[in-house]
């Protein structure tokens, strides 16, 4: 039984014939930064929505601090609460953004007076204060991503969960938002799970890496370790693009 | 920064405000509309040839200055009206069908039945000519007949009402039965008196009416009565409030005030004086044989 | 010959019956939609095919069938709401209601399937994402409501049979027309025609005032 904030033990999911995740094994330490790498359509964005209890594994369990929740329970709510995902594409509410960024505080019951304090602290974490009474569908892509990160932050979730989340994005905005990750773990604490296609990101931010491949964990390794010296073969095929896939 | 609230619990309080509205109306149109007895007014369900004679337009406002009790009527058809009576649904039926009505006391469905009141189906024509020769007749069958051999244009109202009925029934009289397709004369209307009667006088048209719609409308028209005083075109009126058995919130008191008071000397005066084109339609004939 | 308090009074009831309708039809039929559209249940789209057949459902059956109910020798007919207001707006909000309804499921359908990943993503429980869900289509349910208005302020045949079109009591303005026109006084209903007119305008203008505001 592992006490770790986010523990995979031997999770399987299938959609319908296609098995995708065939025994997931890692324990995320608290803190830390955690990046799933792989090839496209390898179960790396199944994988996060498990984490974050939108849907159920095959087999398998995925525990918090020792404690695993089903999804249909009230304390899965409460757990889905202590976390946050942004996803690659904003989607974000047709409201301001300032309205975007409180949305997740309006869930919770927050009092207004902090509300709003919380909001503002939130925006000008991602510069975009001046912005707060636009509509969020007129700012650019950019933007929008930074108001979907500052929506989850805002939240002060324990467990930070991003999918490709700079995919789309150019070079500054990209630069900003990792930035505003390492600002945000370093300040806060929190444990933050990364699922990127970008293996300089990946280098950039993470404390370990972990290779997604046929449905499992090939190889978990601190990140140095991993980009520099590769233990497995796999790996090496991947990180030296050699791999056919 | 202004204090606007978040849209989402906004929408909430929207929809929880409609909600209070609704239900505040609804109670409120409720209070408003529940039966509460004692009632102070009838609902009288009668023809819409009645309504159309402004007769009761004109009777209505007396009797509640005489009794205190208002009058609601609905004017429908004929069959309807009896129906109306026979569901509970009016306290008192005013109606011009003599076998129907008596069908509805023989099932004793009403407390009693009074002549109220007769007037006449007349047939009126163009006032500038007369194509088949009809005018200052007293007798419709022989009027139809040359009708129909002179092929005088003639407008039927083609919708089963009373009038319509009648008009059938002198057919029959005739010995022929017009129809649209054979008969390129006879046109049908499928609408009201007035429209009717609107038609024939753009077309230059024979039609047959009732004398109380026809002398309201007679100012607009280019008619006049070509045929009247028929003994067997008389239409005659009978007042029936409804069995109380039927059904139980039957204001059984104020559909009788309201029968006795038209066939009392009152009502019967001013019926008999009431003036429509100049001419007064209406021919008290009442006798109270209620209780 | 109707005078001017008469005509007031004529518009009024209208407006009155019309709009608590109108009302009473959206308050039962938005979140009936919203739930038909966002709820997996079994039956789901047999219901939506119902909700959707009810748009061509004539109001003159719902009539007929109100006020059978309503009469006295009816299931409620102890209320004795036959001939009365109330009688007609109920009768008006089991017409509006199936309306919105269909409208208000077609606009929640339009909603993004990312837009509920987010929203639980953030926190959501399943009311909170109605209430999101409900918000980022609110264009079209407010569509939903108006398209009912108009349909409650044009009816006729219902609330001429459940009405009975008396006389400072149940007259409307659509039954008014038809009374005119009965009588063949053709200026007197195109007159009440005009003022029908223009309160249906006057209504839907402001509506789309608020819509385009972005208050709905």
């Amino acid at each position: 039984m592992s006490a770790a904030p986010l523990s995979l033990q031997g999770i399987h999911k299938s959609f319908g014939a296609k098995q995708v995740l065939r025994g997931l094994d890692a324990d995320v330490r608290a803190g830390e930064i955690f990046s799933i790498v792989g090839p496209s359509g390898a179960g790396k964005t199944t994988a996060l929505r498990l984490l974050d209890l939108l849907e159920s594994p095959d087999a398998g369990r995925i525990t918090f601090h020792g404690k695993s929740y089903p999804i249909r329970s009230s304390e899965s709510l409460a757990q889905r609460r202590r976390m946050a995902l942004v996803m690659q594409n904003p989607t974000v509410f047709r409201a301001t953004a300032f309205e975007n960024v409180a949305y997740g505080l309006w869930l919770r019951g927050v009092p207004d007076a902090e509300l709003r304090g919380r909001v503002f602290a939130g925006l000008d974490f991602v510069g975009l204060l001046e912005a707060a009474k636009e509509p969020a569908e007129k700012l650019s892509g950019g933007e929008q991503q930074r108001i979907a990160f500052a929506r989850a932050a805002v939240l002060n979730p324990e467990i930070l969960l991003l999918d490709e989340f700079t995919a789309n994005l150019d070079p500054f905005n990209v630069r900003l938002l990792e930035q505003s990750i390492l600002r945000y773990r370093h300040e806060t604490g929190c444990t933050v799970v990364i699922v990127t296609h970008n293996l300089f990101q990946a280098k950039r931010l993470a404390d370990r890496v972990a290779l997604l491949l046929d449905g499992q964990f090939v190889e978990v390794a601190p990140a140095a370790d991993f980009f520099d010296h590769p233990a497995r073969a796999e790996t090496r095929a991947f990180l030296s693009g050699e791999m056919a896939y | 920064m202004s204090r606007e609230p978040l849209p989402w619990p906004t929408f909430v309080t929207v929809w929880r405000a409609a909600f209070v509205l609704s239900a505040l109306l609804i109670a409120a149109g409720m209070t408003v509309s529940i039966d509460l007895q004692p009632r102070s007014f009838i609902v009288l369900a009668t023809t819409t040839s009645a309504r159309d004679s402004g007769l009761l337009d004109y009777l209505i406002p007396y009797f509640q200055s005489d009794t205190g009790i208002g009058v609601r009527y609905t004017a429908v058809g004929t069959g309807q009206a009896l129906d109306l009576g026979r569901r509970g649904d009016a306290d008192v039926v005013l109606v011009h069908a003599p076998s129907a009505e008596l069908a509805f006391m023989a099932a004793g469905q009403g407390l009693c039945r009074s002549p109220v009141m007769m007037n006449q189906f007349v047939v009126v024509g163009p006032n500038q000519s007369d194509p088949a020769g009809i005018l200052g007749l007293t007798n419709a069958t022989i009027a139809f007949e040359r009708i129909r051999t002179t092929h005088s244009l003639f407008i039927s109202r083609g919708d089963n009402s009373g009038t319509n009925i009648i008009e059938k029934t002198v057919w029959s009289w005739v010995g022929y039965t017009p129809s649209t397709a054979n008969d390129t004369w006879y046109k049908e209307s499928g609408q009201g008196m007035a429209a009717t009667l609107d038609i024939a006088s753009q077309l230059v048209a024979y039609t047959l009416s009732d004398d109380g719609t026809f002398l309201v409308h007679s100012a607009n028209l280019e008619l006049r009565i070509d045929v009247q005083h028929d003994p067997a075109l008389r239409n005659f009126y009978s007042v029936i409030p409804v069995n109380p058995s039927v059904h139980p919130s039957i204001f059984v008191a104020g559909a009788l005030r309201f029968a006795k008071w038209l066939t009392s000397a009152r009502g019967q005066s001013l019926i008999g004086n009431y003036t429509a084109g100049g001419v007064r339609p209406f021919q008290p004939d009442g006798q109270d044989l209620c209780p | 010959m109707t005078d001017f308090s008469e005509i007031l009074q004529i518009v009024g009831l209208s407006i009155l019956v019309s709009g608590t309708s109108t009302l009473i039809g959206s308050v039962v039929g938005v979140p009936l939609g919203v739930l038909v559209a966002l709820r997996k249940f079994r039956g789901r789209n047999f219901v939506r095919t119902v909700a959707f057949t009810f748009y061509g459902f004539p109001p003159v059956l719902a009539g007929l069938l109100v006020f059978l109910i309503l009469s006295r020798g009816g299931p409620l007919g102890v209320l004795g709401f036959l001939f009365t207001p109330i009688g007609m707006i109920l009768a008006q909000s089991v017409i509006v209601m199936p309306i919105v309804m269909g409208i208000t499921i077609s606009a929640m359908m339009t909603v993004e399937k990312r837009l509920h990943d987010t929203s639980l993503a953030l926190g959501a429980n399943e009311r909170q994402w109605r209430t999101t869900a409900l918000h980022d289509a609110r264009v079209g349910v407010f569509t939903a409501v108006m398209v009912g208005f108009g349909r409650a302020i044009s009816e006729v045949g219902t609330v001429l049979i459940v009405g009975g079109n008396i006389r400072g009591q149940t007259r409307v303005l659509t039954t008014a027309i038809v009374l005119e026109i009965s009588q063949a006084h053709y200026v007197e209903a195109t007159i009440f025609g005009i003022i029908l007119f223009v309160i249906a305008f006057a209504v839907f203008a402001f509506l789309q005032r608020l819509q385009a505001k972005g208050v709905v």
